[in-house]
């Protein structure tokens, strides 16, 4: 059977700069990251370009997907939280492109490397962190310390607050990765389903339509997920951006 | 016991976890159906609190299937 994991293998394309005795290389899954970026810039820049008074299909959906983020912003965090339009827009146009792009056969998804998802799910962490003293001085503190609490459980409330929010980046991280690496593998199980019966002959072929159907289904699904994800990525950034815009519960 | 033995045990304990995810997918999309038959106008509304439930409580299965694919196929 072939090895499910072998599609998440990163190769040099070709080296770049060296970096301390260390050769930095220009990789496939940069390519993808840059595809990414293009694809996203492509379509957010170039229909809008125009700025029709009655928008062309591509334009309404630059201008459909930008107003989508902005609600979910304001539903989340308010008015103040527009603020951070171009950070929560930029991670979920990329998440969204990158995740989609790795559903195309023989491509390379970005963002099932654990890596790829810590790096954004710290540099969330770090703005919230950033944000929040910047704003609230050490009123942001008070995210940890809940009201309306009896006092002889306060020290457990907050460690346990501070603990929850410690593990944020992680739970924030993995489940990105997890999803695409997971669902990956499965298509690529079920896919090597299809010619492992199938090499059984005629009666293989009939009974190779059962995974095969099976594929396509799960594509439908990995799709959804794909889609579900970085929205998922996106909402709990404007939960937690709420945090260190307004500490305190 | 057999090393290869305790990886395909682990992958297979590892599993069972995932019937957890199942409860809570189940019990949203059950909890949202019965609340959407009582007042089907303010269903629309909450679709994506739906599935925004949906994927993080589905997010906890993928997280054993994880470790049981590593654990079968990496490891």
């Amino acid at each position: 059977m072939a090895d499910p994991i072998h599609q998440f293998k990163i190769d040099e394309l070709f080296p770049v700069v060296k970096i301390a005795g260390q050769q930095i290389h220009f990789t496939n899954s940069a390519f993808y990251m840059l595809l990414a970026v293009g694809l996203t810039a492509a379509l957010m820049l170039g229909p809008t370009a125009g700025r029709r008074l009655v928008p062309t299909r591509m334009q309404s959906l630059a201008e459909m997907s930008y107003e989508f983020i902005a609600n979910t912003i304001r539903s989340t965090t308010g008015e103040q939280g527009l603020k951070f339009f171009p950070l929560v827009f930029s991670l979920f146009m990329f998440i969204l492109v990158s995740n989609v792009i790795g559903l195309i056969p023989f491509t390379f998804t970005v963002s099932s490397h654990i890596i790829v998802t810590a790096s954004l799910a710290l540099l969330v962490f770090f703005t919230v962190i950033v944000y929040g003293f910047w704003k609230n001085g050490f009123g942001f503190l008070r995210l940890f310390v809940p009201r309306g609490i009896p006092i002889y459980i306060m020290p457990l409330i907050v460690v346990i607050e501070l603990l929850s929010f410690l593990s944020r980046p992680i739970s924030h991280s993995v489940r990105l990765f997890a999803n695409m690496l997971a669902g990956h593998i499965t298509l690529k199980l079920v896919a090597s389903f299809v010619s492992m019966i199938g090499a059984f002959g005629y009666l293989g072929w009939l009974g190779a339509t059962l995974p095969l159907a099976f594929t396509v289904a799960l594509t439908a699904l990995e799709l959804l997920v794909a889609c579900l994800q970085a929205y998922v990525f996106t909402i709990l950034t404007c939960i937690y951006l709420n945090d260190a815009i307004h500490p305190g519960h | 016991m057999d090393p290869l033995a305790a990886k395909f045990l682990g992958a297979g304990l590892a599993c069972i976890g995932m019937g957890g995810a199942a409860i809570g997918v189940a019990t949203i999309f059950g909890q949202f159906l019965a609340g959407a038959l009582r007042n089907p106008s303010a269903a629309a509304g909450q679709t994506t609190t739906l599935y925004l439930g949906f994927a993080l409580a589905e997010a906890f299965g993928i997280f054993s299937l994880l470790i049981a694919l590593l654990l079968l196929f990496v490891l």
